[in-house]
């Protein structure tokens, strides 16, 4: 069926998580599956749990929430805020995990996801900016977007090549 | 005491942009301290206080060779370092399956829509 793999996931500085993934689909449709509220909720849960809710209001300055309830019974929300859009191409958005003990709106990272054409797949990459290393190895060791620990950068690649 | 935790494990002796300027260099096969001083543009006890971190947690292996003491990543130190990024991995894999599947339906469905349209 489908040949397009698995995600890279790396650290490119202190800050920030890169996550790329090749996808057999053109690009539009990835566009759509990542923005379409009845589509998101049929994958963004993974094998952890049931998205119960998808709200997406497709425009600048429009925000999104999406709701998912674990398969240990509890729920799990984020939000954010969409700051550019270029349909097919291009989403710039905020992202806040509602969970986290005192988390403000400041503790938002902000997500860039560009939609590429890669020898007729469709490379889909995320580029997560955090305010601090703190919350980037947050985001690391919550294995799912909230926890805690230490720090590193490109040695994840170093470490995905010896491992 | 604060200082201590430097040393304990490799998540936090890797916190530090210069010790992982060191790795990264070491990536690419062993050198001599000499060869770190230069790539790091710092004077050799700088060098050699990372490197001393370094050994500590395992993350490097060093051996003597005639004057020269010679630095070599350990890579299976680094395993926890991979594991922990791994999980994160996972999370988005699961989900990205998901979304292939996903897609084969909105193709298939596109592609129905264009003979119908034909």
């Amino acid at each position: 069926m489908t040949h397009s793999g698995k995600a890279a996931v790396t650290l490119p500085t202190d800050t920030q998580i890169l996550i790329v993934r090749d996808f057999d689909a053109p690009r539009h449709l990835v566009y759509r599956a990542y923005t379409e509220p009845d589509l998101i909720e049929r994958w963004w849960s993974g094998e952890r749990g049931k998205v119960t809710s998808a709200e997406v209001d497709l425009r600048v300055g429009g925000r999104w929430r999406y709701v998912m309830v674990a398969n240990e019974g509890f729920e799990v929300a984020f939000h954010g805020t969409f700051r550019e859009i270029v349909p097919d191409e291009r989403l710039v958005s905020t992202e806040l995990y509602e969970g986290a003990p005192g988390v403000t709106e400041d503790d938002a990272t902000v997500n860039e996801t560009t939609f590429a054409d890669a020898d007729g797949l469709t490379r889909l990459t995320t580029l997560v900016e955090c305010h601090t290393r703190e919350v980037r190895d947050m985001i690391i060791e919550s294995g799912m977007e909230g926890g805690m620990q230490e720090a590193m950068d490109r040695l994840e690649q170093v470490a995905r090549s010896l491992a | 005491m604060a200082r201590a935790a430097t040393t304990t494990d490799p998540f936090n002796a890797v916190a530090e942009p210069r010790r992982r300027l060191i790795l990264d260099v070491l990536a690419g096969g062993e050198r001599p301290v000499g060869d770190l001083v230069e790539r790091l543009g710092v004077s050799q006890p700088v060098v050699s206080k990372h490197l001393r971190v370094l050994r500590e947690v395992g993350l490097v292996d060093v051996r003597d060779a005639g004057r020269q003491r010679i630095y070599r990543l350990n890579g299976r130190s680094l395993k926890p370092i991979h594991d922990w990024v791994a999980r994160y991995e996972d999370t988005w894999n699961e989900r990205f399956d998901r979304l292939d599947t996903v897609l084969e339906e909105l193709k298939r469905k596109e592609q129905e829509d264009g003979r119908d349209d034909a």
